[in-house]
């Protein structure tokens, strides 16, 4: 178990250099971010001091490794934008409203799904599974930022039942929670039922069965943990893709979190706040994979011991 | 276990009386291709301490009799629509279904064909005894319920069960996890053991060692088994009776040497015909039965086995024939059999 964690770990850090190598040379190839910063009637003098002082006229390995020296320590340079701050301040200005958006949406998904999904395999082909792949189907096949503004449009314009936008009370969480959260609801919930519907065709359970143990056993205990495998895996690309996939959700509602920060880093060319958001969710996506390759091993026993 | 150089010994017997006793049981499939009939209307009934055999080709309905027998023929696809199945004097078919689970595995348990995938794998062996044990002996603390897992592996032949218990599937050979299935399907002392085809994928040494234990077992607790095979060999090992399947009904049924000595059906007799036998080793092509079953869902109305048979005439095609039994109590669906033996059940068309 304790090699398993660490030859994860191992891999772990693989994967983040190779990240930083992306992320460090996708800033650059977007242009020089003085041609957007700077005035235009800025001379040559000025665009000269400004790229020495910012270490822009180096060479790129010297910039590189610079870049990930000050990276390990959390240190991704002053925005260009916003003046006085830190990039990393700035994410973790704007990450509690993007942990609690994606925390309620995910929360939903995982409380709605996974009984849904299972009872749906459960009671395959009635009015339950009908509503559940139906709900499936509108969450995979709407768009969601489509979704948000008609459920703006719906629920907070024409009933008036919810706020049109920014963060607030639990009431400014819904509809976003919602648009955000649908998609993840379908997948998860599709994944559910069809890996529980293979695990309900096993031998095994035929025999929790044969031994006469009560059906909530045969389900939730013996059929469920062994179903949890397929799911848990896009689990991980969930929860990092509701703090990401957000971009578009934040934009609509003015949500003030990181999707929108990073959507106006980017137009501002902000390079230290780009890098910041993106190192920042990256090692979120590594770290939450480490933990489901540590949680497979916890469910089944056979990558434990391998 | 006995090894080669010991001379095994076959347990003594004791045969009591009836246990379980199916009548006319009838469980068909609804799917959107018709109904099919996998279990036709049975009659057979088990002793206490007996092996009864059930043997038949792939597809003949065997399985799907030994599910029906727990009621859990898979829904909502099966049903069974008649029959009775009367163990210790009680309907089974007529007891509510949250009833049932008391009768799983302590008076009716099954050992499933294939150990590989009958084990769970995320959960230790001595987790999946212990859970069931528990409801088996309701109130008793885990310590005595481990106990009571580590003595019934030891019976099954598990080596050093008390280290065992906390293995994994995945970690145990294919005879061991048969044995651990085995042990599981006897913790609940149960009066009837169906073994729907327990050694088919186990290697053929480790099988002959698996039948001994199940004697064993057998001679130990009295349970009468219901023995579910293609395999004619493993039925003269373990059986006393045995009846033959064909197309969802038994068409010969009688004791072991009686069916095996004088086989009655035809079926029964191209069966014995296709297994290869040290006496005929210069034979250079095994006999096989031409043709293929009928399809269940679309039975002729007389004999099932007519098209195969070389002996069927116009009259195994109008009406499927009568049973009739000889003084020993030997039984077979054949028309060939009238005027010979007495006929006990009328036929049907």
């Amino acid at each position: 178990m304790q090699r398993y964690i660490l030859i994860r770990l191992i891999q772990s850090v693989f994967t983040l250099i190779g990240v930083s190598i992306i992320v460090f040379s996708l800033a650059r190839l977007s242009g020089n971010p003085l041609d957007v910063l700077l005035p235009d009637e800025a001379d040559d003098e000025t665009f000269e001091r400004i790229s020495e002082l910012w270490g822009l006229n180096d060479p790129w390995y010297i910039q590189y490794f610079t870049f990930v020296k000050n990276a390990s320590r959390g240190e991704f340079g002053p925005s260009f934008k916003w003046q006085g701050r830190t990039a990393m301040e700035l994410v973790f200005l704007h990450l509690p409203a993007t942990l609690q958006l994606a925390g309620f949406s995910i929360l939903v998904s995982v409380v709605l799904a996974v009984p849904i999904g299972v009872m749906s395999a459960v009671k395959k082909g009635t009015l339950l599974d009908t509503v559940g792949k139906l709900i499936a189907l509108l969450g995979q096949s709407l768009p969601s930022f489509w979704l948000a503004i008609v459920m703006i449009w719906i629920f907070a314009v024409k009933l008036g039942w919810f706020p049109t936008s920014g963060r607030g009370g639990f009431d400014h969480m819904i509809l976003p929670g919602i648009a955000l959260g649908w998609f993840s609801v379908a997948s998860f919930m599709r994944l559910t039922r069809s890996s529980m519907l293979n695990v309900l065709d096993s031998e095994y359970i035929k025999l929790a069965r044969i031994k006469g143990l009560p059906e909530w056993k045969v389900i939730w205990k013996h059929g469920l943990k062994n179903a949890a495998i397929p799911p848990l895996t896009v689990f991980g690309a969930i929860v990092v893709g509701q703090m990401t996939g957000s971009v578009t959700i934040e934009t609509v509602f003015a949500w003030p979190g990181i999707g929108l920060l990073a959507l106006q880093a980017v137009n501002a060319r902000d390079y230290q706040v780009i890098q910041a958001v993106t190192m920042f969710i990256s090692v979120l996506f590594i770290g939450m994979n480490l933990l489901i390759d540590i949680l497979y091993a916890y469910i089944d026993p056979r990558v434990r011991f391998t | 276990m006995t090894t080669s150089s010991e001379v095994y010994k076959e347990p003594e017997k004791k045969i009591g009386n009836v246990v379980l006793e199916v009548r006319d049981l009838r469980t068909y499939l609804y799917t959107k291709w018709g109904v099919t009939k996998a279990v036709d209307g049975l009659n057979f009934e088990v002793r206490e301490g007996e092996t009864l055999g059930i043997v038949g080709e792939s597809g003949c309905g065997k399985s799907m009799t030994a599910l029906s027998m727990l009621r859990l023929a898979p829904k909502p696809a099966a049903r069974t629509v008649s029959g009775q199945i009367i163990l210790d004097g009680e309907d089974i078919l007529q007891r509510p279904e949250p009833e049932m689970r008391f009768i799983r595995g302590q008076k009716i348990s099954m050992i499933l064909q294939d150990p590989m995938t009958s084990l769970n794998p995320v959960y230790s062996i001595g987790n999946q005894m212990v859970e069931a044990l528990g409801m088996y002996y309701q109130g008793e603390d885990n310590k005595g319920l481990k106990g009571r897992a580590v003595d019934i592996l030891r019976k099954m032949g598990v080596a050093a069960p008390e280290r065992r218990i906390i293995d994994y599937p995945h970690q145990m050979s294919g005879g061991m996890k048969q044995r651990v299935v085995g042990a599981m399907a006897i913790s609940g002392t149960p009066r009837v053991l169906i073994c729907d085809e327990p050694t088919t994928a186990l290697d053929v040494t480790i099988q002959a060692q698996y039948l001994r234990l199940l004697k064993q077992v057998q001679a130990d607790t009295g349970v009468s088994i219901i023995f579910i095979t293609h395999d004619m060999g493993v039925v003269a090992k373990m059986c006393d009776r045995v009846a033959v399947m064909y197309a969802g009904k038994i068409v010969e049924q009688g004791e072991l040497r009686s069916v095996f000595n004088n086989p009655s059906h035809p079926y029964t007799k191209a069966l014995m015909a296709s297994v290869p036998s040290m006496e005929h080793a210069h034979v250079e092509k095994l006999y096989s039965i031409e043709g293929q079953p009928p399809a269940l869902f679309d039975l002729p109305v007389g004999c099932r086995f007519a098209n195969r048979c070389e002996f069927a005439d116009a009259k195994c095609l109008e009406a499927y024939p009568p049973m009739f039994q000889d003084e020993d109590g030997h039984t077979a669906d054949c028309w060939r059999l009238e005027g010979q033996w007495k006929k006990v059940a009328e036929a049907t068309t």
